[in-house]
């Protein structure tokens, strides 16, 4: 428990700055700090048994089936960590507090995240499942993007933000690549599994892999080279979030991940070339290029790559001891880095500005700040007495007892020379520049101003640590390092001394050296400033922006290409995908024809003819819009006779009324079209085109030949022997709509309500304005209507009326039926509008379609609920046989009901669609709704 | 019999009904009974998930027509976990729209209802012929949505989306109609028993049903190259209608599970299906291309609109593994991916109302009346989507990783997911860079975002939080539902407990 809200405290602590003390930044700040006090002293309290080596483990589960658990663990490496982040986050937050003074809102802000980020942090060092330390690691990325993101009004600073969370975000996605594969191959997602198991993942065959997985992760995080460059950019955020991120925690997340996988990944060639190749680089080109940053904390940042790179390579040869070296220094890192950063702040708050080329001689107005200042900056170039020293002369040992032979075996030592003199020259300069090096010049804000007092405090305790572990690191540091090196190694470590360092030997000379190479290359430094600035000058933000920029118009170029907006493309897609799925499907088939077959008749045959003939020629004609109509109607006519010649006359008489509404409906579209349209394909897409057509429409006819030519065998028997019997009606056609498959009669009279309503909704505000200005007059509302169709529509409205209700009626035993009736009812009605006009008709007829849909609906419903009522399923059918006197045998059906429930709705959707499209051609277009 | 199997059908539908018989009821009535139904189609759903502990599969004659004869319908896991989803997302789309969306265009909640009957008739029933009809249903009335609000964008998306799926739904009748000719059913329990038992001649034709079958599942779900409708559609539709959408692509995936699973994967399982080994590279396609689209897209709505395509093809590429740990985390992702595109969906709309003139293109700079709240918003959105911890895009990718381990499929699988991840963090971070941190120099003074909205939309990235901490629950439903689909012969055994003959032999000559 204690463990947990070690992690815990501090986004607590968050969410209670963020609920209280909005305005009052000093009870925000003590808020803010409270928590990790507690934190720390829950850490402390579990110190003793960690240096008595003991390990501390909670777990609680949470996602089982994932193996995501929330176990902690406490072991002398994650004390170590969690000190050092608990410890300086206290510090920047007392910092921050000085820092943000008259800005209570940032300052809240500002604790929040940081909270938040801490309780990040402490998570990644002290999980014992891989899978939550991820959950912890991308929280990181996260805060940290929100966090170099502060200042959001500057560009500099959204980018910078965006550019860190590419970078570290896409590691995160590389290392959860890399801890899935870890845990596939030994089947266990927790620590103590893990690193138990080191031979059994570096015999994997996935071991490269996994290593590059891993590895990626930990170098974007810890800005090594080639992804060291998000770090400058990361500066944009205020100094505290520099100085707590950006130097001391974030940026050694990767460091510690190496240290955590070091049983398990490290001591093999790979290991050793991989992680010291770019551990040397990211040391020397961070303190190549630190010297010749004028910004203060650009040099910071290059510089804290080069220490970043130093503790790699320390990790990366692999060696025991180095693991214990790499670990000092990146102790001994945080505590000379952080106050410089500090420093950075406080100088830019005083001046305006962090431009080394502008600040100098400060020493006149900070002179308590320029001893710590130079304190901090001695450590860093290694003077003996402080820890920087001890922990580089550790470095340069190791490198002289490297693995490496031939060559890189003293190589390596020379270039770890070379990077301690470069990183004297820009500790040297950081100092000497800022405090020193003349008068001021034209700085934003001159005379600087004092710093306040309090924000002294946490450097001064800073520079303090580093002069007590330099002096007496066997008291301070020792066991407490010893246990890290321990629990990291998972091994016996060597004997070594911390306090004999100071001892006179080769190490020392190579300290001695890059402090006297430092010195005079900062005094040539002028001569050097005029070189580095001939070179070409790279900056990676701008190539990152313009890579991203570049892969977006890409992206949107390779979008264009292919949703290029063309209906006609995306249907050739579509049909063409049918004709290869199928096609590659049908090359198996060995046999076309079943051998059954109707033999054919000269008048079916000529129907047929005339069939393809029209569906042919309507393809040929389509410019021409009417022409074109009257062919598909043909089309629809000769189906229609081909139904009745094959027995159906229900399908026959469905298919006509349907024909008849559809060609009127058509016609009144087309109304709003020119008469002809103008060819607008190329003759290469109409060739495309025509395969695509011609291949599907053969395909169609192989297949159809191919079953209907099979013996069949299927359920429609049933439905012969079941009609009368079980659904009380020798009209099979209509039995299995109304009853047997009732279900999808129901689903398609909805279908057909939808789509009037769809029709109404469209054409409601719909404006064609154009169209009615330009041909006004010459369609139905002002049109006077023919005498001779009016005088015949009237007669026969009754009379079709009343074929409609026979048809009805006689469907359940006879071809007919609802739906056939309601087409032959609406189209009776909508001769009347043909007729006599809109206007006209509206005024005889009742219009409430829209109820009359609904209640159509309503009543099919309420047929099938019915049947709920006594106990049988959802539209079962009752029916039965009376005798009436003079009228002769009378079935009564719950099936009628349902039919005229499905009559209504045709009717009603039909004459909804009709009046509506029609109401469009009036002069006055849309007006009053109908319906 | 127990009606409930029928009722996520019939509610809406008398909704409807009701709503169109009095067209001209007060819209406070007609979203008071909209809410209402959703509600109660929300409780059955529930409730039939608490009865699925007893039994796999619950069923429903229609008519008390005995299967394969008449229509049956069977709800099982998978169904359930679908109406669940659609009953949830469409209550969030519907309190949203309920604060003026819905006065954009004619009879909003009746079409949003005839739209719950299509896509629950499609979730729960056990018949070939009768999912055709639900499709046509629910493709008329997402047609009739898409065109709310009017506007020439509207209606050119509409009319791509209607006649490209007009087209699919003829080559769903020439398939039905081939499998009819060649097994003489359409109930798909006795269908895949004919399947299995057809003679070696008939394989051809009914592999050609098969692909057929997939092409016009592919594109309702949207998979390459039939997903073109999509993008258009979506940033065209009104915002609660393409929030809704969200589960049209899912309502494709599910027939496909279930159509191949059942009858064509009942011999050999669904991953042997000749549909299933031209899904997997269809599949990665679609991700590549989803994830291209996320990286070009000029505003929210068409980034969402494309990680619509990305979850696509995530799915449908785990679920060409056809393992059963793959179905059940790839269900798992369903909800994640359905829920939090929805309310990417809605908060573009949300973002959107504050930038005047630029709504949520990402070209244009300006200002917004309250950045904070809706960019706090925006960022664990985001972060959800990417698949960054802690939300459940994370977990819901971390069980894809895990159950595509250790299978042939893992190495392209892990890239393209992990790069798809990728582009998608470079995509929103530039997107949320640019609409709330890049802000001109006056401030915005627009009307303060409407709470309701705010709400919906916090509401459903809280879904995002339940699915993590409460997602062991779901993870065992997803499981279960993962198994039953897979086991087809108790599919069948359940309908063959209606039947009175033997399924698949007892015929009438």
């Amino acid at each position: 428990m204690a463990l947990l809200l070690i992690v815990l405290l501090p986004v607590l602590g968050a969410l209670f700055t963020g609920a209280f003390a909005g305005n009052n930044a000093r009870l925000n700040s003590l808020i803010a700090m409270l928590a990790p006090l507690v934190s720390l002293a829950l850490a402390l309290s579990l110190l003793p048994a960690i240096l008595q080596g003991e390990l501390v483990l909670a777990h609680w589960q949470w996602l089982p089936r994932l193996d995501l658990a929330l176990s902690l663990r406490m072991d002398g490496l994650a004390m170590l960590f969690a000190l050092l982040i608990i410890a300086m986050g206290l510090l920047v937050l007392l910092y921050g507090h000085f820092y943000f003074s008259g800005k209570p809102k940032d300052n809240q802000r500002f604790n929040g995240l940081l909270l938040l980020f801490m309780t990040a942090m402490l998570g990644i060092v002290t999980s014992e499942n891989l899978l939550l330390m991820l959950v912890f690691w991308e929280m990181t990325s996260l805060v940290s993007f929100l966090l170099i993101g502060f200042k959001a009004d500057q560009r500099a600073a959204r980018r910078g933000a965006r550019m860190t969370l590419v970078i570290t975000g896409g590691g995160g996605l590389a290392l959860l690549a890399g801890m899935v594969l870890i845990g596939q191959i030994i089947g266990s997602y927790q620590l103590s599994d893990v690193l138990a198991s080191g031979d059994q993942i570096r015999q994997h065959s996935h071991y490269p892999l996994i290593l590059l997985l891993v590895l990626l992760g930990a170098m974007t995080k810890s800005a090594q080279f080639p992804f060291h460059f998000w770090l400058p950019h990361a500066m944009t955020a205020p100094t505290p979030v520099s100085a707590y991120l950006h130097s001391a925690t974030m940026v050694k997340a990767g460091i510690f991940l190496l240290a955590r996988f070091h049983p398990v990944l490290a001591e093999t060639d790979l290991w050793l070339y991989s992680v010291s190749t770019v551990g040397m680089a990211t040391l020397l080109t961070g303190a190549f290029v630190a010297m010749f940053k004028h910004d203060i904390k650009g040099l910071l940042a290059y510089s804290t790559i080069s220490h970043l790179g130093l503790i790699t390579l320390l990790l990366g040869m692999g060696t025991r001891m180095g693991l214990i070296v790499g670990l000092f220094h990146l102790l001994n890192h945080a505590m000379f880095k952080a106050p410089l950063f500090m420093m950075a702040g406080i100088v830019e708050k005083a001046t305006g500005s962090r431009d080394m080329q502008l600040i100098n001689g400060l020493w006149r107005y900070m002179p308590y700040l320029m001893v710590l200042t130079g304190i901090c900056a001695a450590a860093m170039a290694g003077l003996p007495l402080l820890n920087g020293f001890l922990s580089k002369k550790m470095f340069f040992a190791e490198t002289l007892q490297s693995p490496f032979t031939g060559v890189l075996g003293w190589l390596t030592p020379t270039l770890a020379a070379v990077a301690g003199l470069l990183s004297v020259a820009y500790s040297v300069r950081i100092f000497h520049n800022v405090f020193f090096n003349g008068l001021p010049r034209d700085l934003p804000v001159f005379p600087p101003r004092p710093p306040a007092r309090g924000i002294l405090i946490p450097v001064t305790v800073l520079t303090l640590a580093c002069i007590v572990v330099g002096l007496v690191p066997q008291y301070v540091v020792h066991t407490l390092l010893q246990q890290a090196a321990h629990a990291a190694l998972g091994a016996p470590l060597p004997a070594y001394n911390l306090g004999l360092l100071h001892r006179f030997n080769l190490p020392f000379l190579m300290s001695a050296l890059a402090l006297t190479g430092g010195l005079v290359m900062y005094l040539y430094r002028r001569q050097l400033f005029a070189i580095y600035d001939r070179m070409p000058e790279v900056d990676a933000k701008e190539n990152f922006e313009w890579l991203m920029l570049r892969a977006g118009n890409f992206a949107e170029r390779q979008v264009h290409r292919l949703e290029n907006g063309s209906l006609q493309r995306y249907g050739a897609l579509l049909v063409a995908t049918c004709l290869v799925l199928a096609g590659s499907a049908l090359t198996g088939l060995t046999t076309w024809g079943g051998g059954v077959t109707t033999p054919a008749d000269p008048v079916t045959v000529l129907a047929a003819v005339i069939l393809m003939a029209a569906a042919v020629a309507a393809v040929v004609i389509h410019r021409q819009r009417l022409l074109a109509l009257l062919l598909i109607g043909t089309c629809g006519l000769f189906v229609t006779l081909l139904f009745a010649r094959f027995s159906a006359p229900d399908l026959a008489l469905t298919q006509l009324s349907v024909e008849v509404m559809a060609v009127i409906i058509m016609m009144l579209a087309l109304s709003f079209l020119p008469q002809t349209s103008p060819r607008e394909s190329s003759s290469l897409r109409r060739l495309r085109d025509l395969i695509l057509a011609v291949a599907t429409g053969s395909g169609v006819a192989v297949l159809a030949y191919t079953v209907m030519t099979r013996p069949a065998q299927s359920i429609s028997g049933f439905f012969l022997d079941n009609s009368l019997t079980g659904g009380g009606g020798s009209n099979v056609v209509n039995v299995i709509l109304v009853d047997f498959r009732g279900f999808d009669t129901l689903g398609e009279i909805t279908v057909l309500a939808i789509a009037a309503m769809a029709v109404f909704a469209l054409t409601r505000n719909l404006q064609l304005k154009e169209r009615v200005t330009r041909e006004s007059g010459s369609y139905w509302a002002s049109e006077p209507h023919p005498v001779i169709l009016r005088m015949i529509a009237r007669p026969v409205l009754p009379v079709a009326l009343m074929v409609a209700g026979y048809i009805f009626l006689r469907g359940h035993n006879l071809p007919g039926g609802g739906f056939i009736a309601g087409l032959v009812a609406s189209v009776a009605l909508s001769l009347q509008y043909m007729a006599g006009g809109l206007v006209w008709a509206h005024q005889r007829m009742l219009t409430a379609f829209r109820p009359l849909i609904g209640a159509g609906l309503l009543l099919a419903l309420a047929t099938g609920l019915g049947s709920l009522a006594f106990g049988a399923p959802f539209l079962s059918s009752w029916f039965n046989h009376y005798h009436l006197p003079l009228l002769g045998e009378v079935e009564l059906a719950t099936a009628l009901l349902f039919d005229l429930g499905v009559f209504m709705t045709v009717v009603g959707a039909t004459l909804l669609i009709l009046a509506n499209l029609g109401n469009l051609m009036t002069l006055d277009g849309p007006g009053k709704e109908i319906g | 019999m127990d009606t409930l199997p029928l009722l996520p059908v019939i509610i809406p539908l008398l909704c409807a009904a009701l709503m169109t018989f009095c067209y001209n009821a007060p819209l406070a009535l007609q979203r008071v009974m909209g809410m209402a139904s959703v509600a109660l189609l929300l409780g059955v759903a529930l409730l039939m998930a608490t009865q699925l502990p007893g039994q796999d599969h619950l069923l429903y004659m229609l008519g008390g027509w005995q299967p394969p004869f008449g229509i049956v319908l069977v709800v099982d896991r998978l169904s359930v976990l679908m109406l669940v989803l659609t009953a949830v997302l469409a209550g969030f789309c519907l309190v949203y729209a309920s604060r003026g969306h819905d006065r954009e265009g004619a009879h909003f909640h009746t079409l949003v209802q005839f739209q719950l009957v299509g896509i629950n008739g499609a979730f729960v029933t056990g018949d070939l012929f009768n999912l055709f009809v639900f499709f046509e249903l629910l493709l008329i009335a997402s047609y009739a949505l898409l065109l709310q609000g009017g506007g020439a964008a509207r209606g050119r998306a509409g009319l791509h989306y209607v006649v490209l799926n007009l087209i699919g739904s003829a080559f769903f009748v020439v398939a039905i109609g081939l499998l009819y000719g060649v097994t003489g059913t359409l109930n798909m329990a006795d269908m895949a028993l004919r399947i299995a038992a057809a003679p070696a001649a008939d394989q051809p034709l009914i592999n050609a049903a098969s692909l057929l079958l997939l092409a016009v599942f592919g594109v309702k779900a949207a998979l390459l190259p039939l997903l073109f409708w999509l993008p258009r559609a979506y940033i065209a539709a009104s915002a609660p209608v393409a929030a809704l959408f969200a589960i049209m692509t899912k309502v494709g995936i599910y027939a496909m599970l279930r159509v191949f699973a059942l009858v064509f994967g009942l011999q050999e399982g669904l991953a042997a299906t000749l549909a299933w080994q031209w899904l997997w590279p269809l599949a990665l396609a679609t991700l590549t291309l989803g994830a291209i689209g996320v990286l070009g897209a000029a505003n929210l709505r068409g980034i969402t609109a494309y990680l619509v395509i990305v979850s696509v093809g995530t799915l449908l590429a785990a679920l060409s593994l056809g393992s059963e740990a793959a179905v059940a985390a790839a269900l798992f992702y369903l909800v994640h991916s359905t829920l939090l595109t929805a309310a990417f969906f809605l908060f573009a709309d949300l973002i959107g109302r504050q930038r005047g003139e630029a709504l949520d293109s990402l070209r244009v700079t300006a200002a917004m009346s309250q950045r904070k709240p809706l960019g706090i918003l925006f960022f664990f959105g985001a972060i959800a989507l990417v698949g960054l911890p802690p939300f459940s895009g994370f977990v819901s990718k971390l069980w894809l990783l895990q159950v595509t381990a250790d299978t042939p499929a893992q190495g392209a699988f892990w890239l393209l997911v992990l790069l798809a991840g990728f582009i998608i963090l470079i995509a929103l971070s530039r997107a949320g860079s640019k609409l709330f941190w890049r802000q001109p120099e006056q401030s915005a003074d627009g009307p303060p975002a409407d709470p309701v909205r705010l709400g919906v939309v916090a509401g459903m990235l809280l879904c995002s939080v339940a699915l993590v901490l409460l997602g062991d629950p779901l993870m065992d439903f997803t499981e279960a539902a993962a198994r039953t689909l897979l086991a087809p012969a108790d599919y069948i055994a359940a309908v063959q407990t209606l039947a009175i003959d033997p399924l698949g032999g007892g015929l009438t000559e």
